[in-house]
């Protein structure tokens, strides 16, 4: 849509009660996201449309729920890979597993998890570090389709090569190939990586915190917030930790900018690891 | 709006045009810089420090939201869509290429044209694509203004040329004379 002055100001209005209209329609709530981004996604959906402004779109969305559902669609950026970044993975296994190793039993989350790959890789990591019957790993995601998909944890087949490669630079110990049974056309990860994890719907706008984690994967979603929510969500993670708990976070996402930074302690700054700092129980001595 | 900003694009051929209008800046330039270089998208991120060795503004990597400041050059990082928000602060993105591009210069100049307004200044340098040109209309619609590189002195002449065509541009000058073109902007240009 072509913008003019005057009309920055009315858009961004318009905008404000079409996410207000998707909230009270359904709960899911991107009043807080990115607003640059928002507005950018739902463009696409008008333009396609042929709809002339956001208010038509507002009107639509009420009164036609397929057209709702694309809506909802176009607000979900997806896109997944495993071993992404597979330096970052090199350095999990190389600086956060040492810790992990000393607690009898760890708890890993991961927030956003989209189709799961990045639930399948860590599963992978810990398994080749011995660490897998020890775990627990949770995935969650506000998208209930792409949880499906990680659940059954089936992948196109065209897409085996990019996480071999992967896998290989991320310091993978076996070959990737051990770990799934490829079919005609896709590829099944082995049930025996499934049986640790626990796939659930959770939005970090509006769900609670998922208690006394030792580590967080919340990759690639921060991106799409808007500031507020992210200091929102940054608590939600601290919250969310045990003491010396690891908080890990997408390539160009960091603490940088966030009131809690002081919380937590730079791990591997380049490749965004954190870890909350312990605290201390605060005595009564020298109160009033 | 306390300062304005330059919105840079720049794809094939731009590593040495692009340096060449950030050696033009002086030390105390008073405006934000963003530049988008289409780079591969498995590229590293030392792109901020090669423009570096010819600037002598701060220039690095765009995180997500950083804040924008005036008197330092922000260079897009490679694979991720560099945006403006209201609030003064950068965003990223993975959504879909735009003109086969991510970072696309569209995506940026049109974000930040609607949160600079007049306050902001466009430039399309080198280049084989025809990004950039509805980004440099979007800032022209919002009161801004526009240089692109004269044709016949960049490495290729595509993207100038589209972007020629998209808009009414303030300057058509080779790279140096944009650099000095810039570093006569007024603070709140
Ligand atoms: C780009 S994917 C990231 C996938 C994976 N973490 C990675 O880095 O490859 C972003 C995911 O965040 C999810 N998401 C967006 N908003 C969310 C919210 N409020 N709560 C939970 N997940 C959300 C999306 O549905 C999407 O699957």
């Amino acid at each position: 849509m072509s913008t003019d002055p005057a009309d920055v100001e009315n858009q961004r209005l318009e905008i404000r009660l079409l996410l207000e209209a998707i909230y009270q329609r359904s709960g899911y709530d991107f009043r807080g996201y990115a607003s640059a981004h928002i507005k950018r996604r739902l463009d696409h959906v008008r333009a396609r449309n042929r709809l002339a402004s956001f208010c038509d779109m507002i009107h639509r969305l009420i009164y036609d729920p397929p057209f709702f559902d694309e809506v909802l669609a176009a607000l979900s950026i997806n896109v997944t890979e495993m071993f992404r970044d597979p330096h970052f993975y090199r350095a999990v296994r190389e600086t956060v597993v040492p810790h992990l190793k000393t607690y009898p039993f760890i708890k890993v989350w991961h927030a956003g998890c989209a189709a799961g790959q990045e639930v399948y890789s860590m599963a992978i990591l810990l398994k080749e570090e011995g660490m897998l019957s020890r775990a627990q790993i949770y995935g969650t995601d506000i998208n209930p389709p792409v949880l499906e998909t990680a659940r059954r944890g089936i992948y196109p087949l065209e897409a085996v090569r990019q996480y071999t490669t992967n896998y290989q630079k991320a310091g993978g110990t076996a070959s990737f190939a051990d770990y799934y049974t490829a079919g005609y056309d896709s590829v099944a990860l082995s049930a025996d990586l499934k049986k640790t994890m626990l796939f659930s719907p959770h939005n970090l706008v509006t769900d609670g915190i998922f208690g006394e984690m030792h580590m967080i994967f919340c990759r690639n979603v921060l991106i799409y917030f808007g500031d507020d929510l992210q200091e929102k969500v940054i608590k939600l993670f601290l919250d969310s930790l045990c003491n010396g708990g690891f908080l890990c976070l997408g390539s160009k996402e960091s603490l940088r900018f966030s009131a809690h930074a002081d919380a937590f302690e730079v791990v591997d700054a380049r490749e965004k690891i954190y870890r909350k700092r312990h605290v201390r129980a605060l005595g009564m001595q020298g109160e009033p | 709006m306390r300062f304005g900003a330059v919105a840079i694009g720049a794809s094939a051929g731009g590593l040495e045009a692009v340096g060449t209008v950030l050696a033009a800046l002086p030390a105390d330039f008073p405006l934000a810089i963003m530049v988008v270089q289409h780079i591969a998208p498995t590229a590293d991120d030392t792109l901020a420090q090669r423009f570096q060795r010819r600037c002598r503004l701060p220039v690095r990597e765009a995180e997500d939201k950083e804040p924008i400041l005036p008197g330092v050059v922000f260079v897009a990082p490679a694979d991720f869509h560099l945006m403006v928000e209201p609030e003064l602060r950068f965003s990223l993105s993975r959504e879909e290429r735009v003109n086969y591009s991510r970072p696309s210069i569209d995506v940026l100049m049109e974000t930040a044209a609607e949160v600079f307004c007049s306050a902001l200044t466009g430039v399309i340098l080198t280049g084989a694509s025809a990004d950039g040109a509805a980004g440099l209309a979007a800032i022209k619609r919002m009161g801004g203004r526009a240089m692109v590189q004269a044709p016949e002195t960049a490495e290729i002449d595509i993207m100038p040329k589209a972007a020629l065509a998209a808009c009414a541009v303030d300057a058509v000058l080779p790279p140096a004379d944009i650099g000095a073109a810039l570093a006569a902007l007024a603070p709140g240009a």
